[in-house]
């Protein structure tokens, strides 16, 4: 018999800054789930923001840098669908590139997982045992959607949540007009789209709009607190944990 | 565009775009019709997805021959009756058709709807030769009558609402219409009839053209390029090198998934397969057949960066379901192809220089290269313009220096740390009921319309110290 499994927590940068209550319910519920959690230090960011405006060489050593900090890990869990794409689907390419360690990033890409696959793809779960009172939409990161093929798993683990319903968001598949130094760069075209997704948010009647990517709730939380709405931006984890639950 | 629009930054455009009422009311309308039809019609055709993977097959070895390819059907052309030109450059697609109208006393041109004809700015140049052009495609039509140029690769006037075609229709054609489309559409088939009959040339792009057989295929849902290929005395027809195919098996590949792509239709109304001139005992059909075979910077990407842009079917999906052109429309983009894949091709006709502010304008969400029907990588080849104008030192100064000190921040954790820190002093004076509300300089243009979450009071990372006792 295999001893419990082991992951690694990589929070990202701005579920280190902006979102850490997020970082805290994911090691809530992963302990829950007889997980053993560490979280190496020296954790910074995985480089999107680097990749994504074309600075590859300097994305190249941050995600050298990202390589060597979760060496010893036996999974490692992102709470951010994009990064963990990066991490996945670029790190080994990019490194490849630019004469990093394309060995060990390809071990990485291995072993990282976005939260909700690595609840249902590793350790099988689809009910987390957990409690959340009320109606709960889903919007679609683009990154786990399309970049990683993950429509499923985050609507598997809402279902199974006791006392949630899930209604189907209007266009959850549709970007949120984030995209990172886009959303600063172009901020009125952004917040253009924006503004239509919060509109199709406000229409399904959830009190709160679930999403696996901090880039997507920071952008989605900033519109829907301008407004006053009462609709609150949730990290599934945050869902998912016996926080919201135990009242 | 003109060239005084072009001078207002990308940003400036896509401002006053979001700021146009009819824009965003004919946008919205249309761009959501051709996603569902998209949807609806792939959903009920599951073979569809092999089907794509085939067509890009077919291009990209297409591709690897495409010299032999177009020698093929230059010799399939010529042995037809028909005559072919080659062009480096879009001057001498242009030069080739001005010499033909003077040549052959060309007094008006009909013209099917084309892209590549748009990428030339054919219609200028005709102009000031003294042949008129007239556009017979509806939506063309109606640009044309504004003096606009197409917004959509395959809806041109997809910016315009009813209402505003009947204001422009009562105001050129000197009646009053209502903003009703079949009497507009009436009205605009009245007017053209007589073009068809004076017209002494045809000009047409090309949506395929089959090297083993010669055979130049038109997609079109209105009829109008029949009557261009038919009723003039000569046809031209204008392609990018790219655009032949082998053979006519693959284009009924092809044609399987374009329409579908482009309208949701399992074919479009008319599909139109010229075969050069009209030949003895024909009863219809130009005395002249002439193909422009135009280069004009895509040969020097079959083994460039922009490869893949060369398998474009020119459906137009990808415009329909990119976040940003369905917020700014087509005109914005300031090119003759607008949306994602217009900033490739315009990367690839006038080079990187000339998208330094486009490469920007998307999120990367992803949405172009799920509908694309050969499935392009439109993401993944913006994020290698950007790459290449970081490079070559053509993006400026400040967003370089910007990036360089982020890429210090973030390769080191002490420095990191350090910033959050800072952050945390520098948000206070903004902070209101717990949110950043509005920030100075280059963070402001986030909080004009979204707040921004503060740098939390403790981080995960000091969260940990006693979450991992």
């Amino acid at each position: 018999m295999k001893g419990p499994v082991k992951a690694s927590i990589m929070i990202t940068c701005l579920g280190d800054m902006l979102f850490p209550e997020v970082g805290v319910a994911m090691v809530t519920l992963l302990r829950r789930l007889g997980v053993t959690v560490d979280f190496p230090p020296g954790q910074t960011c995985c480089g999107l923001p680097l990749f994504n405006s074309g600075f590859h060489r300097a994305a190249a050593r941050v995600a050298a840098r990202t390589v060597s900090v979760f060496e010893g890990s036996e999974h490692v869990v992102v709470p951010s669908g994009s990064c963990a794409w990066l991490v996945k689907q670029e790190y080994p390419g990019l490194l490849a590139r630019h004469g990093g360690p394309t060995e060990a990033a390809r071990a990485l890409a291995a072993r990282t997982w976005e939260l909700s696959q690595f609840l249902v793809e590793v350790l099988g779960v689809t009910d987390v045992g957990s409690r959340f009172e009320g109606r709960v939409t889903y919007h679609d990161s683009c990154h786990l959607l399309r970049g990683l093929g993950e429509a499923a798993a985050p609507r598997t683990l809402l279902r199974g949540v006791r006392g949630v319903e899930l209604q189907e968001l209007d266009g959850a598949d549709e970007c949120c007009g984030f995209g990172g130094s886009f959303s600063v760069r172009f901020p009125e075209v952004s917040a253009a789209i924006l503004g239509k997704k919060i509109q199709c948010v406000e229409k399904s009647g959830a009190g709160c709009v679930v999403a696996c990517d901090a880039g997507c709730l920071m952008q989605m939380a900033g519109a829907l607190s301008r407004a006053g709405s009462h609709v609150k931006p949730l990290h599934l984890a945050q869902v998912l944990a016996p926080d919201g639950t135990s009242r | 565009m003109s060239d005084q629009a072009l001078r207002t930054p990308f940003a400036a455009r896509a401002t006053a775009a979001l700021e146009d009422a009819h824009l965003q009311e004919a946008l919205t309308i249309a761009t959501n019709k051709f996603m569902a039809l998209r949807r609806e019609s792939f959903a009920g055709f599951p073979e569809g997805e092999a089907l794509r993977d085939r067509a890009r097959a077919v291009k990209e070895a297409t591709l690897q021959r495409l010299d032999a390819y177009l020698e093929q059907l230059a010799d399939s052309v010529e042995r037809l009756g028909g005559h072919v030109h080659w062009a480096a450059t879009g001057e001498e697609a242009r030069e080739i058709i001005l010499r033909l109208c003077r040549e052959r006393g060309v007094r008006t041109a009909v013209k099917s709807k084309s892209m590549a004809t748009e990428e030339i700015e054919l219609n200028a140049a005709l102009e000031a030769a003294g042949v008129t052009p007239v556009e017979t495609d509806l939506g063309e039509y109606i640009i044309q009558l504004a003096g606009e140029k197409p917004s959509h690769i395959i809806a041109p006037a997809i910016h315009k609402t009813k209402g505003q075609v009947a204001d422009l229709f009562s105001r050129e054609l000197g009646e009053r219409f209502p903003a009703d489309p079949e009497v507009l559409t009436a009205a605009a088939r009245k007017e053209l009839r007589q073009k068809f009959l004076q017209a002494d040339l045809g000009i047409t792009g090309a949506n395929f053209a089959v090297a083993e057989t010669g055979t130049v295929v038109l997609v079109t849902n209105e009829g109008n390029g029949r009557m261009v290929t038919s009723l003039p005395r000569i046809h031209v027809a204008v392609m990018g090198i790219e655009k032949v195919i082998p053979s006519m098996t693959d284009l009924m590949l092809f044609l399987a998934i374009l329409a579908r792509s482009a309208t949701g239709q399992k074919l479009s109304v008319y599909t139109t397969l010229v075969r050069g001139p009209r030949h003895p005992g024909e009863l219809e059909g130009p005395e002249e057949f002439h193909l422009i075979l135009m280069d004009s910077g895509r040969a020097a990407q079959i083994a460039g960066p922009l490869r893949e842009a060369l398998y474009c079917l020119r459906c137009g999906a990808c415009l329909n379901v990119c976040p940003v052109y369905r917020q700014i429309g087509g005109h914005a983009y300031g090119h003759t192809y607008p949306g994602p894949i217009g900033i490739l091709l315009t990367a690839m006709l006038k080079g990187d220089r000339s998208v330094k502010e486009l490469a920007h304008a998307s999120s990367l969400c992803g949405a172009c290269h799920e509908v694309c029907p050969v499935r392009i990588d439109i993401p993944r080849m913006l994020v290698g313009l950007r790459e290449r104008l970081y490079r070559d030192r053509i993006a400026p100064w400040g967003e370089r220096l910007v990036f360089w000190a982020l890429g210090r921040v973030l390769g080191s954790p002490a420095l990191f740390r350090l910033l959050v820190r800072l952050g945390r002093l520098a948000q206070r004076p903004f902070l209101r009921d717990g949110r950043v509300r509005s920030l100075p300089f280059l963070f402001g243009r986030w909080t004009r319309s979204r707040d921004l979450p503060p740098v939390a009071a403790r981080t995960f990372s000091e969260c940990w110290k006693e979450l991992g006792r």
